[in-house]
């Protein structure tokens, strides 16, 4: 699996000799600017961050499996549901894919030696660290940690209905981590406009650092915005002002436009890169280009552009929002994400696919995401929204399009990765029993939550009566979070496993097609020994199977007796080889 | 349980997409028929919506098992490597679009019933929201007081009672009338949520929201504080009484009288 | 340079589009601010790499034959190592709790900071780990 092609265009004056002998053992995690250490850094943290917050959603279920429970206080209970969301959201599902996977390997796949700034990049990860801390810090606190939910509405975010240091410091958190965010958005935009292979255009560019493109600069346009709320919440608490006081004149509502403005956005740098992943999961495993290529660039960047446009389909019910405007732009991310299901099915039509975990996990996604999006356009109808605003038909929904993305196709692009990261393969077996588990526990602890929603529970609420009704369905739900817990366990022991019992990898174990597996597992410094010539959007793939190279569109056109076009069916009559 | 098992049907008929629409007994798929007109209106343009969204999750999730249980691998061989078909992508991208299309139109329309507010409605209620409780302080069409307020009895316990517990307030309403609501809070963000009603609204401090409820069933039905308002959200419970315009004009005289001997409003 | 530049002239055109109709319809003021400023968020950058893309040949990534003897050369220093950024974190989020906890963590703070900043500065004279 070497390949060899010419040398890599890497300069190296002066920082090889340093990568020989640098610091080892902890302190070469501390100083170490080396994209593939940060990575690493990001993907354990962000992982343990996930653990922590799930662990929190099991005891928020355990809670709720019975009514009139006091497994834990109704102000833990706020605390936990505050803090599973804050870190899942902030802490887990984003960094890692910008910081975790798209720091791995977007330097790999544009055949970069390191991102343009690692020492920006390392202050990234270590303002993550640190602002993750501080944030579950709250819980050592006198008055606990933040319970004012992730959204934190003001004027409940206020110094006197949230007093104490919880709060504040769930504000600091988040300034700091979403300065790391943006520094590594920089970061990124950088790397991919300005160190990419030769002969490796914007048009060749795999989908996943495409994707993680788009995404940065949605974090750019999202995070400021973020920064400057969490700014005057601040001052309002400590200053005196009343930027969103009534009493002072001030005007609550603008908190929520500030924070869906960034929040909406957010949805999308946390979904978007996921997409990534699994567009190039599919074509690897279906042994086939990725269908409709610019197609699928085109959707990134619409919805992309339209997710700045949508915010406030989070506030039809705040009468104060114009409700055609904002629905009809939530309406027409469908379009998009549309053509992405259809080309990820296009991928697979007439391919020959083989369901390694990795794979597994990425079809787990299409099917589940699917009906996510399907209810996304339901919510998207201001009078179904008034329906069912706040109640657990959006705690569905929206677990259903997060869970389906950072943690089905986190999950892919963990098994896809792992061998590159690691140079060591993970367990078949472990990896298709987790991916079971979560894909039986998913349904179980879901589809009864869309129901209690439209029975009429309000989400965050601690305890119910009995005589509310709720009471199977919540138990069935809480039966599938025990499940999710146990399959996220088979994972963990399969990452023991692999740790104690290395199974090592090659190169390029999954016949990839992008840079990234051009290189050893897990890749040297600097990346390349040798880089294949970019000619096409899948070099490696090109290198290794040269007598089967994308048929143009060109060969389309000259050979249409081929190409009946018109049904998905007939793509490809005739033509099997 | 009884609504359990009718609930775990409806899993069924959501997941299965086998629901057959019939006269009407049409499904529900598990939400409330809308015991309001515009509540009404809302569940027919759900039963729309979820008819076009089990129609769209079909043909994709069919063509997802299609490719999973077709295309899976057998051979060595490597397959043609084809990559496009513009046409078809244009189809997959226009489709869509009409889709959308249609469903935006239907969502405008209902949303301008559901919205809509009479010129003259027979009843006002001021609904205030706070920490954690509800006032409902009833008004005449001309907005003159009319000297009946009922709200949140006790400070909130550890335990939340059934909606229609005494601990809780009751708005008592007439069927068959406008009711107009106006909305406000006292401090934080509410949710003014009636499940039955399929309809809530934000409580926004230094905002009044209005909206008109017109009941079609006689009940009570429960109502619940739907936007997290801190520690004890989860009581901010309250109940709304739908009963004939007759009784009603009864209810609020007896109320009047009972206030006018306590002394001014509660 | 060319396709960089457009797909930043997207975010430009389509936020400046959306806050025009977002401000006739809607006349919502915080909304159409954050629009017309994420429009100039796009439009800075746009600029650049096109008036760039006007004066420049292509580079060897941008050129679809691009051999990667055309890429060979120094294209960048990548430092391998350096204590100075964990320094400046550790700073920045003593300065961070300083808001919460009072003034006394800001002091350590700004010293760390600041001599992250020096070192970093040093270390780049040195050139030794650049």
């Amino acid at each position: 699996m070497t390949l060899i092609a010419g040398r890599p265009a890497i300069a190296e004056a002066g920082a090889h000799a340093e990568a020989e002998h640098g610091p080892s053992g902890l302190l070469k995690w501390i100083t170490s600017t080396d994209h593939k250490v940060i990575g690493k850094s990001y993907l354990i943290t962000s992982f343990l961050f996930f653990c922590a917050a799930g662990l929190m959603a099991v005891i928020i279920r355990t809670q709720l499996a019975s009514p009139d429970a006091t497994v834990v206080s109704q102000h833990a209970y706020n605390e936990l549901f505050t803090m599973h969301g804050s870190l899942m959201l902030y802490l887990f599902a984003g960094p890692f894919a910008f910081g975790g996977l798209a720091n791995y390997i977007v330097p790999l796949q544009v055949g970069a030696p390191d991102m343009a700034f690692p020492r920006l990049n390392a202050l990234s990860y270590w303002l993550y660290l640190s602002g993750g801390l501080i944030m579950i810090g709250g819980f050592l606190t006198v008055g606990g940690a933040a319970d004012f939910g992730w959204v934190a509405y003001a004027p409940l975010s206020n110094a006197v209905n949230s007093p104490g240091a919880g709060p504040d410091m769930w504000i600091v958190a988040l300034a700091l981590t979403g300065f790391s965010a943006i520094f590594t958005g920089v970061n990124l935009v950088t790397t991919i406009f300005y160190l990419r292979a030769p002969g490796l255009t914007m048009f060749r560019l795999p989908i996943f650092t495409w994707n993680m493109l788009v995404t940065a600069l949605l974090i750019l346009i999202a995070f400021p915005v973020l920064t400057a709320a969490l700014v005057m919440l601040w001052a309002d608490r400590h200053l005196g002002t009343h930027i969103f006081e009534v009493s002072g004149g001030g005007v609550p509502v603008l908190w929520q436009n500030l924070f869906w403005f960034f929040g909406h956005p957010e949805v999308y740098i946390l979904a978007l890169p996921y997409f990534g992943v699994v567009t190039e999961i599919i074509p690897v495993f279906s042994r086939k280009p990725i269908f409709g290529y610019r197609g699928m660039i085109f959707a990134t960047i619409s919805i992309g552009a339209l997710s700045t446009s949508v915010w406030a389909h989070h506030m039809f019910t705040t009468g104060v929002v114009l409700l055609p405007f904002f629905s009809l732009m939530s309406y027409l991310i469908a379009v998009p994400t549309g053509i992405k299901f259809f080309n990820w099915i296009g991928t697979m039509w007439r391919g020959s696919v083989r369901y390694d975990t990795p794979m597994l996990f990425s079809t787990g996604f299409l099917i589940v995401f699917l009906l996510g999006g399907v209810t996304g356009i339901f919510l998207a109808s201001p009078p179904i929204d008034f329906a069912t605003h706040d109640t657990y038909f959006v705690v569905a929904h929206f677990h259903e399009v997060l869970f389906g993305s950072a943690v089905f196709a986190g999950f892919a692009g963990i098994y896809y990765w792992y061998p590159k990261i690691t140079g060591r393969m993970l367990n078949e077996k472990l990896g298709k029993t987790s991916f079971w588990l979560m894909f039986i526990g998913f349904w179980v602890t879901f589809m009864p939550q869309y129901l209690l929603g439209l029975h009429g529970m309000p989400r965050r609420i601690a305890e119910y009566s009995a005589s509310t009704g709720w009471t199977t369905l919540n138990r069935i739900s809480t039966g599938g979070a025990y499940m999710l817990f146990l399959s996220v366990a088979v994972m963990l022991v399969n990452f023991w496993v692999a740790w104690r019992k290395p199974v090592p990898a090659v190169g390029n174990p999954w016949d990839g097609h992008t840079l990234e597996w051009a290189t050893t597992s897990p890749p040297p410094s600097h990346n390349f020994y040798a880089l294949p010539p970019v000619r096409s959007e899948r070099p490696v793939w090109d290198l290794n199977h040269p007598n089967h190279p994308t048929i143009s569109h060109e060969d389309h056109k000259s050979s249409p007796e081929k190409e009946p076009a018109g049904a998905v069916g007939k793509v490809a009559d005739g033509e099997q080889r | 349980m009884i609504k359990s098992s009718k609930s775990i049907k409806a899993i069924i008929g959501l997941l299965g997409g086998a629901v057959v629409l019939g006269g009407c007994n049409a499904p529900t798929f598990g939400a409330f028929r809308g015991a309001t007109t515009q509540g009404h209106d809302e569940f027919k343009l759900w039963v729309g919506f979820v008819i076009a969204g089990i129609a769209v999750a079909a043909i994709v999730w069919g063509l997802i098992f299609w490719a999973v249980a077709r295309y899976r691998r057998k051979g060595d061989e490597i397959p043609r490597q084809f990559h496009e078909n513009v046409p078809l992508e244009i189809i997959y991208t226009t489709l869509p679009i009409i889709i959308i299309g249609v469903l935006f139109y239907f969502t405008v329309v209902t949303e301008n019933q559901v919205d809509a507010v009479a010129s003259h409605p027979s009843e006002i209620v001021h609904v205030l929201a706070y920490r954690w409780g509800w006032r409902f302080s009833y008004y005449n069409q001309n907005n003159t007081s009319q000297g009946v307020a009922i709200q949140t009895a006790a400070e909130p316990k550890l335990l939340a009672q059934p909606a229609t517990s005494s601990q809780y307030p009751q708005l008592v309403i007439p069927k068959g009338e406008t009711v107009r609501i106006v909305l406000n809070s006292a401090d934080v963000v509410h949710g003014f949520y009636v499940p039955a009603f399929n309809f809530s609204r934000y409580a926004l401090p230094g905002v009044t929201n209005v909206f008109d409820f017109t009941p079609t069933q006689i009940g009570i039905f429960r109502g619940q504080c739907s936007q997290y308002c801190g520690l004890y959200h989860s009581e901010m419970l309250f109940s709304v009484k739908v009963v004939s315009p007759a009784a009603f004009t009864k209810w609020v005289s007896g109320k009047q009288m009972a206030q006018n001997q306590s002394g001014g409003s509660k | 340079m060319k396709v960089e530049g457009k797909l930043l002239l997207v975010i430009a055109v389509f936020c400046a589009g959306i806050a025009a109709i977002y401000w006739f319809t809607g006349y919502e003021d915080g909304g159409t601010v954050m629009l017309i400023g994420t429009s100039l968020l796009g439009l800075l950058p746009a600029s650049y790499y096109l008036w760039w893309a006007k004066r420049m040949k292509p580079r060897p990534e941008d050129d679809p034959n691009g051999s990667l003897e055309q890429g060979s050369g120094v294209i960048g220093a990548f430092p391998h190592s350096s204590i100075w950024p964990f320094v400046f974190g550790l700073g920045a989020a003593m300065v961070g709790l300083a808001l919460v906890f009072g003034v006394w963590t800001a002091i350590f703070g700004i010293v760390l900071a600041i001599t992250a900043v020096l070192g970093i500065i040093s270390e780049s004279r040195r050139g030794g780990s650049i």
